[in-house]
């Protein structure tokens, strides 16, 4: 195992544990305000202070650490679900009508700005944790649909596959029974990938007002919220910051260290 | 029988173009069309999306606008000015052929045309997304020549890990940073606000943050695509040729290496920029410029739906319009995909 492996299952484990805590117990309450124990500094019953409306602040980064884990998980969840699928079929059906439309019509979702059109679906659709799932999730579709296809495309050539065909499996099973196996490696890597992509769009989404609203604690809206305070008060800006770091980086150190360890090959070149 | 003459078999006249060159030129051309076909399929398809979802906002503008007590003859007089008026089709092509001439909409809350709104943001947005590349190009080339050309060493380690970091760095935050030790500590730059264009260099100025906060993300996936480009290139064997015949360490990288590695680094900048296009649209929210992000903005929360609309088609045009340029780009650079 490489280091950087370590250090991004360290974190990113870390994140994850934070929100699966915040899932059953959080120190304190996040959506209750208590005035006079407002932007009060560390202390050994508030380890990071509290906030400016006196909320605790290792409750707002835990409570924050559930708000963007679940809509990143969720949202590559859409995208595998629909995806992979659509990959797999496309690769089935190799050069025919099916593969064509599923790869033009990647190809348009990829020409969009995923930003700009996830901001109109958030304004549109009203701003909402469940809408800026569906906003990133549909984004994630073209990438495992093409990754999906990648993958499947040379498998398709090699004997066992052939052999399964001479055994009377029709495309759907080959590509349940043999295919989806030998590409999970792919897709698990991208899925990492994906999910920090994923917290880094929830946190802009969260920051411009449009992703989960009050009193859904989240990193992004944080961030938002301390930066009018920004003189006074620079360490609410800078905690939800350094969580959102740690949590991406440790996402994006496992990713890379995945591939490492599931595709030796690639090692090889890359360094 | 016929004795053959000497230059019997060399043709008097040689076809022109020669035929080789007539096929590949004829590949050429149906490429460029296939991409022209694809770039208009994308700008219909985002126009019909865009037009669809913003028709299914519930609420009338007009009664939004004249707020609980209007007449509803105001009412219905207003909705024919806005040009709420017709069927869904009817007003879609009355968008898009406005769009075509220039004719954006009028705005529901100014009553000016969109058109007007349009063009003064954009002379802040335009401005920060090119000195935002500028800025990423300048950043990410040196990095990555250094990485890749000490390949495994210290500088290598330094500009991969600091990379690292610049991608889980989220850009609205790093803003935020730099508004604290900048704007807040050393008092250097002033936190947001822009002064106009009649003071360029204050202008300028209030840029720069924005425009580092853009860039850096940008920059480190810059920077790891050019040094793993350039070490693919360098393991290549024209690269040891060049070496071979005395040339150094230094100008073989910068002639041969780095001219090949240019084209993944022109698709990665195509990419770059939609990025940059809506990174740009948060970032002016950190320091409340006045740009087309704002602009959007300011439509969602007026319910300035026509506003929205317009600005969005403006972007995704910009975008789908860059990514087809810089194919295009290639295939004309690439006589390999042009033999495809």
């Amino acid at each position: 195992m490489s280091w950087a492996f370590r250090i991004g299952a360290l974190l990113a484990g870390l994140a994850v544990l934070a929100a699966g805590v915040g899932l059953v117990w959080l120190p304190y309450d996040t959506a209750s305000v208590n005035i006079a124990e407002r932007t009060l500094g560390p202390s050994l019953a508030h380890p990071l202070g509290t906030d400016h409306f006196g909320r605790d602040m290792v409750s707002m980064l835990m409570a924050g650490a559930r708000t963007s884990i679940a809509v990143a998980l969720v949202a590559v969840g859409i995208g595998m679900g629909a995806g992979v699928p659509l990959g797999l079929l496309a690769a089935a059906r190799r050069g025919g009508w099916v593969d064509e439309v599923v790869m033009r019509g990647n190809d348009l979702i990829f020409a969009f700005p995923s930003l700009v059109i996830a901001i109109l679906i958030t304004a549109v659709f009203g701003p909402s944790a469940v809408n800026a799932i569906l906003a990133i999730g549909i984004f994630n579709i073209p990438v495992f649909a093409r990754v999906a296809r990648g993958g499947a495309l040379p498998l398709w050539t090699l004997d066992y596959v052939m052999a399964a065909r001479v055994a009377g499996k029709n495309a759907g099973r080959i590509s349940v029974e043999h295919i989806l196996p030998n590409i999970a490696n792919l897709l698990i890597v991208q899925a990492t990938i994906q999910f920090s992509l994923g917290i880094l769009a929830e946190a802009a989404l969260s920051y411009v007002g449009l992703g989960a609203q009050p009193p859904t604690a989240s990193w992004g809206r944080m961030l938002a919220d301390a930066q009018t305070m920004i003189y006074t008060e620079p360490q609410l800006a800078i905690l939800p910051g350094l969580a959102i770091v740690a949590t991406v980086l440790g996402l994006n150190l496992l990713g890379d260290g995945l591939r490492d360890m599931l595709d030796p090959r690639l090692r090889r070149v890359r360094m | 029988m016929t004795v053959p003459r000497p230059f019997d078999d060399v043709p008097t006249r040689r076809p022109f173009p020669p035929p080789g060159v007539t096929a590949s030129l004829a590949r050429m051309w149906r490429a460029l069309l296939n991409r022209t076909v694809s770039l208009l399929a994308a700008l219909v398809v985002a126009s019909v999306v865009i037009f669809g979802m913003l028709q299914a906002v519930p609420g009338d503008p007009a009664a939004f606008m004249l707020g609980l007590n209007a007449q509803p003859d105001t009412v219905a007089a207003l909705r024919a000015e806005l040009g709420l008026e017709g069927s869904l089709v009817a007003r879609y092509l009355a968008w898009t052929g406005g769009m075509l001439t220039g004719d954006f909409g009028t705005s529901y809350t100014y009553r000016v045309p969109v058109a007007g709104l349009i063009a003064d943001r954009i002379g802040v947005s335009a401005p920060l997304a090119a000195y935002a590349l500028l800025l990423t190009l300048v950043i990410a080339v040196p990095a990555g020549l250094l990485a890749a050309s000490r390949r495994g060493g210290v500088a290598d380690w330094g500009v991969m890990g600091a990379t690292q970091l610049g991608l889980a760095v989220p850009n609205f935050w790093f803003a935020m940073l730099l508004v604290l030790v900048f704007a807040v500590s050393l008092g250097w730059a002033s936190a947001g606000g822009f002064p106009g264009w009649s003071d360029p260099v204050a202008a300028i100025g209030a840029l720069t943050l924005p425009a580092i906060a853009l860039a850096l993300p940008q920059a480190s996936i810059l920077a790891r695509v050019l040094r793993s480009a350039l070490l693919d290139t360098l393991d290549a064997d024209y690269i040891r040729t060049a070496r071979a015949k005395g040339l150094s360490r230094r100008a073989t990288v910068l002639r041969h290496a780095l001219r090949n590695a240019a084209i993944s680094v022109l698709t990665i900048l195509g990419l770059q920029f939609s990025f940059l296009l809506a990174g740009a649209i948060i970032i002016e929210n950190v320091f409340f410029l006045p740009g087309l992000g704002r602009l959007i903005f300011q439509g969602i929360t007026q319910r300035d739906l026509i506003v929205v609309q317009s600005v969005t088609m403006l972007l995704v045009f910009a975008v789908i319009a860059v990514t087809f340029a810089v194919e295009l780009a290639y295939t004309l650079a690439d006589p390999r995909l042009r033999r495809r």
